[in-house]
């Protein structure tokens, strides 16, 4: 069967990221945060003077910035800055042959099935370590045409042209607290630049795993797609389940040019004592179009609302949202819309599963502003429950302006009951079965949208997830 | 071992209110017995503790299926040994196709790591669906999703002709079933008679039994039998009505 080995293919389990390996890091910037902090990444990483001097400004940002507790949970305020270590690496560039790569960061990725998943069906990987880059390899036809998949590191220092024109314009450091200590303190993430016209077949790969504890993973992603030229980007997470915290808060700018097609898919199976704050946001050109498909899974909580501005005329934006929030977790997320331009479309689906004690939040923001003519916005927001204890809450924003334009919000709450999980049982499923496919009865459709390698991977980690919840 | 569906004394309880009270009953692999009873004689709920609802509680008795307790088993464990309940009321499963379903109770029911053969389930849940006269598209449609009364109906017989259970209770079956939904079903049902397998056919009417014929009838009454005899019982209650059942029972009590 196809599927079987398609399913071997991705395996990729809930406890397949619980490991990790002893520490050995040449680089490491210490515990806390300070302008002492931000010298040694740079250094380390032999920075031009206009990154020491954007990080120093952002930290100022930073420290400026309150906690967004005034609307987000009270949970941000267990994250103690000072006890955290903002840049570990092993002091070694990314490899271009996993041979290269030092023994145990490759057996980490062989164990979550990275090199494997690259000879299957993928036209690039970048697989990051803690702080750094290990491997980053893409496939020679697609050099040979013009396009580049590095690390941010080497993106900075190659491409320092490109990289700067758009670099923290989509994403002002200042736009959040946690965009401003990412601006800070980044490294690693991906630098990508597709030619005009090229069409990349298959998807590109990042991997961001975490090995040790009390560490913060910041990667910054820029991704520019020239006119007319189109790429999938897929990104996977997972760390190690440590005793204390760990903090995850990446940046990902995407640009869109005319014509441009971005699709970006998240399939993040963060161990439950991860902070997950990350913003993205991608800007879409005229008639391009910027697709976020954003799969939340884990973390202890995620702040997550994936965002485009629509700047030409008829570009097009969409945001499909995956949240499963298990006992103990809270996922808050949503989706962002800005129409800039006449005639621009957005579509957001979100679908949120609250298991046990797990809590989900939507929050979604759609500006349409007077001055435009024609722009069109679909919203849909379903909620299921299982079990009475879960929580759910929306919170839409819609602006609108104007008589022109179209939109259309429509959210529901269901319930998975005892009694549907009652007539699976008497059919020969387990309970865990019998909610899982629950769950993916209920995202099936979102499902569809895929890749047929990450739907499989992504209804994996919902059976995985669904076991565990029953105990 | 004994060959059969063996309910000894059960008495159980919802909430504190005893509703079955003392039920023996014992359906020998290969027959068909039919129990009818007029409302709140506690059918339905002997159809849910012996599939194990969890809402109810035994606190007598026993039921054993060819020797084994079935009362000890958990809600999945004793559908995959065999014990199968078409429900009165089907529940609804969003975005979960009939196929996928039936598809993951057989994978059930497999070792772990041995998957199932898709061509022949295809084939197989195909013939079964034209004998029940259900349109192929039922197969991408979710469980019971907008399905009519009988839909959902032939439905619940697909699944135990894809199961092939070992003893099957039919709960009321008939209820919402105009009669031609109601002889479909019941050649369904017919089809599955065999040597092999007992059923138990819940219903308030006699009209079903016209078309499944039991081998025993029992009559149910306040939460016991309280009344056992051939297909002719049926067709007595039918004349006289439950009335001269409970009359009776006055009478000798």
């Amino acid at each position: 069967m196809s599927d079987s080995a398609t399913l071997e293919a991705v395996n990729i389990d809930q406890d397949a990221g619980d490991f990790s390996y002893p520490e050995d890091y040449k680089h490491d910037a210490g515990i806390g945060l300070s302008e002492a902090t931000i010298d040694y990444i740079s250094d380390v990483k032999g920075e031009a003077d206009w990154i020491r001097e954007f990080r120093k400004k952002a930290l100022r940002i930073f420290e400026d910035k309150p906690m967004p507790t005034s609307w987000a949970t009270k949970d941000l305020e267990n994250i103690v800055f000072e006890n955290i270590r903002y840049y570990l690496s092993k002091g070694q560039a990314p490899t271009r042959s996993w041979d290269d790569v030092p023994d145990d960061v490759k057996e980490t990725f062989e164990r979550l099935g990275i090199p494997e998943k690259e000879r299957k069906f993928l036209s690039g990987v970048e697989a990051q370590f803690d702080s750094e880059a290990a491997y980053s390899n893409v496939k020679e036809e697609l050099s040979k045409e013009g396009v580049i998949f590095v690390n941010s590191t080497e993106g900075l220092r190659e491409h320092p042209e490109l990289f700067r024109k758009w670099f923290g314009k989509v994403i002002p450091t200042g736009d959040n607290k946690f965009s401003a200590l990412n601006s800070a303190v980044f490294s690693g993430g991906s630098f990508i630049y597709v030619p005009p016209g090229v069409k990349v077949k298959h998807p590109l790969q990042a991997y961001f795993r975490i090995n040790a504890e009390n560490f913060g993973q910041f990667e910054r992603t820029l991704i520019i797609v020239d006119e007319g030229a189109e790429v999938t980007y897929m990104e996977g997470c997972t760390a190690p389940k440590f005793e204390t915290s760990t903090l995850h808060s990446a940046v990902v700018e995407l640009v869109a040019m005319k014509d441009a097609k971005i699709q970006y898919i998240t399939v993040q199976n963060w161990s439950s004592n991860v902070f997950n704050l990350v913003t993205k946001r991608g800007m879409a050109h005229e008639n391009a179009e910027i697709r976020w498909i954003d799969c939340n899974i884990g973390s202890r909580l995620t702040m997550k609302y994936p965002g485009v501005i629509m700047k030409g005329r008829k570009a097009r934006g969409e945001v499909i949202s995956i949240a499963l929030a298990n006992d103990g977790q809270h996922q808050d997320t949503g989706a962002k819309m800005i129409h800039a331009a006449d005639e621009t479309t957005s579509n957001i689906v979100a679908k949120s599963i609250s298991v046990g004690k797990g809590r989900s939040t939507y929050r979604g923001q759609v500006h349409i502003p007077k001055h435009l003519k024609g722009c069109k916005n679909n919203t849909e927001c379903d909620a299921l429950l299982i079990n009475s204890s879960s929580r759910t809450d929306t919170y839409p924003a819609i602006t609108v302006r104007g008589n022109q334009h179209a939109t259309q919000h429509e959210a529901s709450v269901s319930q998975v009951s005892e009694d549907q999980i009652f007539y699976m049982k008497q059919r020969g499923l387990s309970e865990g079965e019998a909610m899982s496919l629950s769950v993916n009865g209920f995202v099936n459709d979102l499902v569809r949208e895929f890749p047929m390698e990450y739907s499989v991977e992504l209804k994996r980690l919902i059976d995985m997830e669904m076991e565990d919840s029953v105990g | 071992m004994s060959q059969s569906l063996n309910i000894k004394n059960l008495h159980a309880s919802v909430e504190g209110t005893e509703i079955l009270k003392g039920l023996s009953l014992e359906i020998p692999k290969g027959e068909v017995h039919a129990i009818m009873g007029p409302n709140g004689s506690g059918k339905s709920t002997l159809s849910k503790v012996m599939a194990g609802h969890e809402d109810y509680e035994v606190t007598e008795g026993s039921v054993h299926m060819d020797g084994v307790d079935l009362l000890d088993m958990d809600i999945d464990e004793r559908s995959r040994a065999g014990f199968f309940l078409a429900f009165q009321y089907p529940h609804e499963i969003p975005g979960v196709s009939n196929a996928n379903f039936l598809r993951a109770a057989l994978q059930a029911r497999l070792p772990k790591g041995e998957e199932i053969d898709a061509v022949a389930f295809y084939k197989d849940m195909y013939s079964k669906m034209d004998a029940l006269s259900m349109d192929r598209k039922f197969t991408a449609r979710s469980v019971n999703d907008g399905f009519s009364g009988g839909e959902k109906k032939r439905n619940e017989i697909l699944q135990m002709m894809m199961l092939e259970p070992h003893y099957a209770v039919l709960d009321e079956t008939d209820s919402g079933l105009d009669i031609d939904a109601l002889k479909i079903v019941a050649e369904g049902v017919n089809r599955m008679r065999s040597p092999e397998r007992g059923f138990l056919v819940i219903t308030h009417y006699q009209r079903l039994l016209d078309y499944i014929v039991p081998d025993v009838v029992h009559v149910m009454f306040d939460g016991r039998i309280v009344k056992t005899g051939d297909k002719s019982l049926a067709l007595e209650l039918e004349a006289k009505g439950y009335d001269w059942v409970t009359e009776e029972l006055a009478a000798t009590a």
